[in-house]
């Protein structure tokens, strides 16, 4: 459903994008092939090795780490993991589909979500060097405080 | 031969699931199942993606909209720089550079930080995939959350910093750009 959706304003917008300009078109075409080809050999790997991972590790210890019920320890965990690792949403979305169908707690996967995309670590230098180091600091632990936030009101929402 | 080298981990791992598979079917079966209903999932749904997120690249004019983010520019430069970071597409030290030429040309700070927050949260791309392999409700209800909050962490961010620190945040990126074009 969703999928056809996407496909109809796929479509929708190259046929709009086309009557209106054939060049822009065309580059725009040229981008997304560069942006798909880009992304897949490490988008094919990851699939696989999540697939390895999670066949190795028994649901019951993901359960206990970040499951529903691992509160406040399982978002931290999964709030630091977020923090100080650095991938794109397209590796990390699958990463957490597949976590919360073996088990894996909403909120704590929701800390994940936001601390991954908020909150860099490993990216702080270069931001301390473009915007200096009270500013990202500030912005950090805004971002790493309003995950948890984030998580519990998402949680009341969806569970 | 630089794009076989870079497929070099796809190997490596099928490599492993491969010789683990042989160790013990059973985990074999479990792993080929799930790495062939990923590859479906994500590969029908990313075409798409990819075709949308080029348009928004090609149709979206950052320049012009960077114009309309000054210090007077109220909510409708608040929306903007919204739209600015959820029509982007890339990780977000990308965004570091684009969120420096609205530092040159005068954006109000708040907006700045507005618009870094938007760029790694509110992507248009990455909440479609996110959809995709989460379910729109879970989607949804985060990008609603999110809305509100990085608008008020933008402007505690820029309340936190003193002017004269954004003043010269300001000046020394036009002292480098300036260095430059010399």
């Amino acid at each position: 459903m969703f999928t056809v959706f996407l496909y109809l304003a796929a479509l929708g917008g190259l046929c709009y994008s086309y009557t209106k300009d054939h060049q822009k078109t065309k580059k725009s075409l040229l981008i997304a092939k560069k942006a798909f080809l880009n992304i897949f050999p490490e988008f094919s790997a990851i699939l696989i090795l999540i697939a390895i991972v999670l066949t190795l590790t028994p649901p019951s210890l993901i359960q206990a780490l970040v499951g529903g019920q691992s509160g406040a320890t399982g978002m931290l965990i999964t709030a630091i993991f977020g923090s100080v690792t650095l991938m794109p949403g397209f590796i990390a979305f699958p990463l957490a589909k597949s976590l919360l169908d073996v088990g894996a707690g909403v909120q704590q996967i929701v800390v994940f979500i936001s601390t991954l995309m908020m909150v860099g670590f490993i990216t702080a230098p270069l931001e301390i060097r473009y915007f200096g180091k009270r500013y990202t600091l500030l912005r950090n632990s805004l971002a790493f405080l309003y995950s948890f936030l984030a998580a519990v009101i998402v949680g009341r929402l969806i569970l | 031969m630089n794009s076989i080298k870079r497929y070099r981990l796809t190997f490596l791992f099928l490599f492993v699931a491969f010789g683990l598979g042989f160790w013990n079917p059973e985990f074999g079966r479990s792993m080929a199942t799930m790495t062939g209903k990923n590859f479906r999932d994500m590969l029908g749904v990313l075409p798409p993606i990819f075709i949308l997120l080029g348009l928004l690249e090609v149709w979206v004019p950052r320049e012009m909209i960077i114009r309309h983010l000054g210090e007077k520019s109220g909510t409708r430069g608040i929306a903007l720089s919204i739209l600015l970071g959820a029509a982007a597409a890339g990780p977000l030290y990308v965004a570091f550079p684009v969120a420096v030429v609205m530092l040159k040309k005068g954006a109000r700070f708040a907006n700045i930080v507005i618009f870094l927050f938007s760029w790694s949260t509110l992507k248009i791309p990455l909440l479609l995939f996110e959809a995709t392999a989460l379910g729109w409700r879970f989607t949804i209800a985060r990008a609603a959350v999110n809305l509100p909050a990085i608008i008020l962490m933008g402007f505690l961010v820029d309340r936190l910093i003193p002017n004269e620190e954004k003043e010269e945040l300001r000046q020394r990126q036009l002292a480098a750009e300036a260095a430059q074009a010399m």
